[in-house]
């Protein structure tokens, strides 16, 4: 969707390790997706590279399997021991030496916060290296149990572009296990950050990352009675707040589109609250249908084509589902009861959702065009808000049981539920975008207000989500590359 | 929180009370046509004071309790008589619900007593619905003391009939 308006749209990669064209060892060929120019532009860079690359050929070439084998964290098991990497600072070119300090602490920022690493602190450092391009005296890092190391440098070229390169090393193995060169417009250094955290959490994991994403979600100030609600953005690290709307009607629950171009999210304006869209680069939006109740709980489908959505019909509330290019209305639910919440199954086939129809809230699921719900939830209490993983393999959900409300997981058949966190008042999961973490709010209630949590889906390593006043009803983008 | 908006209509009750005593000077009214506490009948404060501006529910309920009928009984005479006012019901939840449910709990409050209101004779077509969820609590605590006050459907004169 508009690419005029994709702010990303300069930025272009290169594999630093390829034995020729750097093309068959592209870890992660969707981060190139909008690349307009890759390569070809920077042949000199990319010959120094390659020089390098080829002292290490052998290694590398064998680096995937033995990182399987002797380096690599296992991210399905409850307890793990989070890997010791280092990460040492970035090399800045004159006039990049902030930029190149700053890029190497959003990375050991991330890799840390996501639990599975372990950065040591630079002061235990033996080997002071000074160029990007030199191999580690491995036997250095090994003593002070280092497992991996991350060197890079950041170029301010002298068409004003930045030029950022890493290079990821196993100390076990004794070898390259990725390197890569990014360049981009200056504006853009901490999407670079993230994207080459992206690349060590991928090499490292096995599995792709979700550090370059975005978090739309709730800010919200003034007193408990008459809050104030304004819709934001910001990176999924917390950096780059941008508001959306100025706080003159209430804002509730946004969700992204899969282009993560626009949100979806339900309105007090004139009238009867609405669903709405917002095209978060151009500001523009639009009233999705006009219907005499309100509408409510909307959510894209897989493809961005179709909103769905509660609209409320006398004391029901039923799911439709709306076609944005036609606006032809699809009714999905008909019962004298409330059905809310909606969400797709990643490849669009079915729908869970929530309904009291059996007497309290549970969690169902139905095909996508509607038809019989099977209910899937039966432990003890009420179960809300149920959003899909993006692997399909879970639905997270929000449980409510004597007064406690808990975030949990469960299987879409309804079986292996786990509870991650429990308390007063837990709400409204949303998945990263490799679906192993969840962001939700949590409000203590009183005179307080909400903040944003991250949790591992396997219950470990609860985090605050750092935001700039009360925050609530987070949804995570897709990758942005 | 639910005191001080009572305290608030009683002070604007009283303002306008006064405007009243001087224009019934002029016009010789009865002056006993003022109530006890002040608020001129038929007024917005005379509703809020004396009839009762809402009624309460039960923890994830939607069932009118019998003092709700009582109070929705007392609206319906009251709207019946000064027929010139619009209304709209704003139907609320307590914080121990989901967003989005109590979205769909606070509209389904809220038709509840428009429908009762409807049986008692007032026109459906003076009255507007809307709800609130959990978004405008009037007290704030993390105990039944508050939840009970805020779960409830508030009938809203509007200002400008």
């Amino acid at each position: 969707m508009v690419n005029g308006h994709n702010p990303f749209s300069a930025l272009s990669r290169e594999s630093e390790n390829a034995p020729t064209e750097g093309k068959e060892l592209r870890p992660r060929s969707c981060a190139l997706r909008r690349n307009p120019n890759r390569s070809a532009a920077f042949p000199v860079s990319r010959r120094g590279v390659l020089s390098l690359g080829g002292a290490v050929l052998t290694g590398m070439m064998i680096a995937p399997r033995r990182a399987a084998a002797a380096l690599s964290v296992d991210i399905t098991q409850a307890n793990v021991q989070p890997l010791p990497i280092a990460i040492l600072d970035f090399i800045g070119s004159p006039g990049a030496a902030d930029t190149a300090r700053a890029i190497t602490q959003i990375i050991a920022n991330d890799l840390k916060r996501c639990g599975l690493f372990a950065p040591i602190d630079p002061a235990a450092y033996i080997e002071k290296i000074a160029s990007v391009d030199a191999v580690p005296h491995f036997a250095d890092w090994r003593a002070i149990n280092a497992q991996a190391l991350v060197a890079g440098r950041v170029v301010r070229q002298s068409d004003g572009r930045l030029n950022a390169e890493f290079r990821l090393w196993d100390i076990v193995a004794g070898s390259q296990l990725a390197g890569q060169k990014y360049f981009t417009t200056p504006d853009n250094w901490r999407r670079i950050a993230h994207i080459i955290s992206d690349d060590i959490y991928e090499k490292l994991t096995g599995e792709k990352g979700y550090f370059d994403s975005r978090v739309v979600f709730v800010d919200e100030t003034g007193p408990g009675q008459r809050r104030v609600k304004r819709l934001a953005i910001m990176d999924q690290d917390g950096a780059n707040v941008r508001y959306l709307t100025r706080g003159g009607e209430l804002v509730l629950t946004p969700r992204f589109s899969p282009s993560t171009q626009e949100v979806t999210y339900m309105a007090y304006g004139q009238g009867q609250p609405r669903v709405y869209l917002l095209n978060v680069e151009t500001g523009q939006r639009e009233v999705v249908g006009n219907f005499p109740g309100m509408s409510f709980a909307p959510r894209f489908s897989p493809d961005g084509q179709r909103v769905i959505m509660s609209l409320q019909e006398g004391p029901n509330s039923n799911i439709f589902v709306m076609d944005l290019r036609s606006k032809a209305m699809t009714r999905l639910t008909n019962t004298p009861a409330i059905d809310t919440s909606p969400c797709y199954s990643p490849d669009g086939s079915r729908i869970c959702f929530e309904s009291d129809r059996g007497g309290s809230q549970q969690i169902y699921v139905m095909a996508a065009g509607g038809g019989p719900a099977q209910r899937i939830s039966f432990g003890e209490g009420r179960y809300s808000t149920p959003v899909w993983s993006p692997s399909g393999d879970y639905i997270a959900f929000t449980r409510i049981y004597e007064n406690k409300f808990a975030i949990g997981v469960m299987k879409p058949d309804g079986s292996g539920e786990r509870i991650l966190t429990e308390g007063f008042d837990n709400e409204g999961p949303t998945f990263c975008p490799n679906g192993r973490v969840i962001m939700f709010f949590r409000d203590p209630g009183g005179n307080s207000g909400p903040s944003l949590f991250t949790i591992d889906i396997t219950g470990r390593n609860e985090l605050r989500e750092p935001t700039p006043n009360y925050a609530s009803d987070p949804a995570w983008s897709p990758l942005l590359s | 929180m639910k005191l001080v908006s009572i305290v608030r209509g009683i002070k604007f009750a009283a303002v306008a009370a006064a405007a009243l005593a001087i224009v019934g000077c002029a016009k010789h009214a009865d002056p006993n046509a003022l109530a006890a506490n002040g608020a001129a009948p038929g007024s917005q404060q005379d509703f809020v004071v004396n009839v009762g501006d809402r009624v309460f529910f039960q923890t994830d309920s939607t069932d009118l309790t019998p003092q709700a009928r009582e109070t929705l009984d007392k609206q319906a005479r009251w709207l019946n008589q000064y027929n010139r006012y619009y209304f709209t019901i704003e139907g609320h939840a307590d914080e121990r619900g989901t967003r989005e449910y109590n979205l769909a709990l606070g509209a389904r409050r809220a038709q509840t007593v428009r429908d009762y209101l409807v049986s008692r004779s007032v026109s459906a077509q003076r009255m507007h619905t809307i709800s609130y969820g959990k978004e405008r609590p009037v007290a704030l605590c993390n105990d039944e003391s508050c939840w009970s006050q805020n779960r409830r459907a508030v009938t809203v004169l509007n200002q400008s009939s």
